[in-house]
């Protein structure tokens, strides 16, 4: 039955994200204009920009979480449109995290990690589990299992989010500001946790304003402002050498405290 | 200052944990700061002192202490007592119970009285052994209870005009219960749907029935859906009004469902719809979990306001509890005793309601434990 979705796959094996001219509106407002992006499988991408730009906007319209109007956006060989199915093929190979975690507070933990295995995959219950204290464990917090979102601490909160995503085994992460809500002495506990999941080949797409995170592990930096992909580099070029003014004066206020 | 003197005698970061100061705690320390704290709150207390020792011992003695509880009837009964004559209790028990029941099938509404707690104990406790058999049970209940009281495949069949008293209540009650949390939680995920014709649907049924009073709309059920019926359909009165005080109490129950719902931030659909679950599986897994439990005191609020809205019932010929005590107020028997046929009636109502309500109590603070920090 996945046929024609396959053969897709076959020939844009390389990309696991891309998108083609996409605009985007809030109404008469153009959040997005003309967006051009292609991802290759493993890469890793920082998104930053001032706030408003539309980093957000652009990240969710890779899993549908907003519609574009205009454009081609293709993710993983599955392009998304109105059809239910691909857009729950999508999201079942996308991970999302998000700057305020959107745990489940009346779930545990574990709960929270086994759930969209069991009820999207279908995966039976005990291997569930056993694959949810498995990531638990990778983001170091196996000992939390038992306990409710609401007992945690920011930090952790985060990294069981990122668990919980990784339990659906996905083949593209999103982060939209993952730290950007934690107070600093947690911020590198969930970065830690990132650097080491980025090492590990899969595709990751990242909204964050830490700069040294998009050093160590971004293959391209990709820099928004109003609505438009203004500047994309590599880490080194990007940070020594901006071309742009805009990029220039975001870089400068950012470093600069 | 002596206090601080003490403490500097340990070295910083070997402070032991010691025993709060007395008065603090144990109850001179309650009494103290919840009943004398300041001039006003001991004039407070005062007066509540003072209207307790009028209303309290007077009540118990006219209630239970110079009451008589037996007699063929009130001059009998009045007779023997100074205060409260209850002997219309044990006298009309029956009636009070079973309406006009016939007296040779009230076996079957007994069951129907016994199986009520054996259907409710496993959904209202979750602990209770064998709770899923049980709440499959619960789910056939109202129509096992249906089946025994309406009769029919086997049972001789009993008209519902021969329902009354505390049965017709329970009917009213369990029914309409049973039926207006589901029906509401429908209309409110229909009030908050992004298909136009739903939304427009859940909007003007949920407006159209608040606007309306419920008497009005038992009158309706009474008279007028007989005119829009065809001729010689005959469609009862009783489950004409338990169709209407279920709709009544939907439409309410939507509305504080919806609440429920609107305070449920975006994200958590949001994280629902990112790993792939589908409308209906976000909704019964994350949404409706943490929406209905911020709404127990408004559910179980609708719950008590339905109940004792069936006695509105009256109006229209039924006769409910309240309607047998009336019909009782005016027979020779038992004609003048009106405060104590209306005070029965009220401690039904009373018990009933206050379980309710504390069971809403309950339910709140066990579920509340998942959010606590
Ligand atoms: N639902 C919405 N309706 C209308 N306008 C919106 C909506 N969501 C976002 N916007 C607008 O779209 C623009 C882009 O928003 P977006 O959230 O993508 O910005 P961002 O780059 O993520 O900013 P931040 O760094 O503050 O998160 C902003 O001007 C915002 O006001
Ligand atoms: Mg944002």
């Amino acid at each position: 039955m996945n046929e024609s979705v396959n053969t897709e796959a076959a020939v844009d094996s390389k990309l696991a994200v891309e998108i083609r001219q996409m605009h985007k509106w809030y109404g008469q407002f153009h959040v997005l204009k003309d967006i051009n992006l292609d991802v290759t499988r493993g890469e890793k991408i920082v998104i930053c920009g001032p706030s408003g730009s539309g980093k957000s906007t652009m990240i969710r319209c890779i899993n549908r979480l907003e519609e574009h109007q205009q454009g081609d956006i293709i993710v993983d060989g599955v392009e998304l449109t109105n059809d239910l199915k691909n857009i729950e093929a999508v999201r079942r190979e996308v991970g999302m995290v998000f700057q305020h975690f959107n745990l489940f507070p009346h779930l545990t933990v574990l709960e929270n990690c086994v759930l969209a295995p069991i009820w999207v995959r279908k995966t039976p219950r005990k291997e569930a589990e056993e694959i949810a204290m498995q990531y638990l464990e990778r983001v170091k917090i196996p000992d939390q299992a038992l306990k409710f979102p609401g007992q945690l601490s920011g930090g952790q909160q985060q990294r069981v989010a990122i668990a919980r995503s990784l339990c659906m085994k996905p083949r593209i992460m999103l982060f939209d500001e993952p730290t950007s809500a934690l107070d600093p002495e947690m911020i590198k506990e969930v970065l830690d946790v990132m650097i080491e999941l980025a090492s590990e080949g899969i595709t990751m797409l990242c909204v964050t304003h830490e700069m040294g995170f998009a050093k160590t592990v971004a293959d391209r930096v990709i820099f928004m402002d109003g609505g438009e992909v203004i500047e994309e580099n590599k880490p080194d070029s990007f940070f020594d050498n901006p071309q742009h003014e805009r990029t220039k004066l975001f870089l400068s206020q950012i470093l600069d405290h | 200052m002596t206090d601080q003197m003490k403490t500097k005698q340990y070295v910083p970061g070997e402070h032991p944990d010691m025993p709060p100061p007395a008065g603090i705690s144990g109850p001179v320390a309650w009494v103290k700061n919840n009943l004398l704290s300041s001039p006003l709150n001991v004039v407070l207390t005062v007066i509540s002192l003072w209207a307790l020792y009028k209303i309290v011992p007077g009540s118990l003695e006219w209630m239970f202490f110079d009451a008589a509880y037996t007699g063929k009837d009130r001059n009998e009964c009045l007779a023997k007592a100074g205060g409260a004559c209850w002997a219309f209790v044990g006298e009309r028990f029956e009636l009070f119970t079973y309406g006009f029941y016939p007296a040779e099938e009230r076996w079957r509404v007994n069951l129907a009285f016994i199986l009520l707690p054996i259907a409710l104990i496993p959904i209202l406790w979750d602990k209770c052994p064998f709770r899923k058999i049980g709440i499959w049970f619960a789910i056939a209940y109202p129509f096992i209870a249906g089946w025994l009281l309406l009769g029919g495949f086997g049972l001789e069949s009993v008209p519902t005009d021969k329902f009354g008293g505390f049965m017709l209540t329970l009917v009213i009650g369990v029914t309409g219960i049973t039926f207006s949390l589901p029906i509401g939680i429908l209309l409110a995920l229909g009030r908050m749907s992004n298909l136009p014709i739903i939304r427009m649907f859940s909007v003007c049924f949920i407006e159209f029935i608040r606007g309306v009073p419920l008497i009005t709309l038992l009158f309706v059920a009474s008279t007028m859906l007989s005119y829009f019926l065809p001729p010689g359909t005959s469609f009862d009165l009783l489950l004409r009004v338990l169709i209407m005080v279920t709709l009544f109490a939907s439409a309410y129950m939507a509305e504080v469902i919806r609440g429920g719902l609107q305070a449920i931030p975006k994200g958590q659909t949001e994280a629902a719809d990112s790993m792939g679950l589908k409308y209906w599986q976000s909704m019964r897994l994350i949404v409706l979990p943490q929406a209905l439990k911020i709404s127990i005191p408004g559910i179980v609020n609708t719950f008590i306001g339905l109940y004792k809205d069936s006695v509105l019932v009256i109006v229209i010929g039924l006769l409910d509890p309240l309607g047998i005590g009336r019909a009782s107020v005016a027979t020779t028997e038992w004609g003048g005793l009106s405060t104590e046929i209306y005070v029965f009636v009220a401690i039904f109502f009373f018990i009933s309601c206050f379980a309710m309500s504390r069971y809403s109590l309950y339910l709140e603070r066990k579920l509340e434990t998942s959010h606590k920090r």
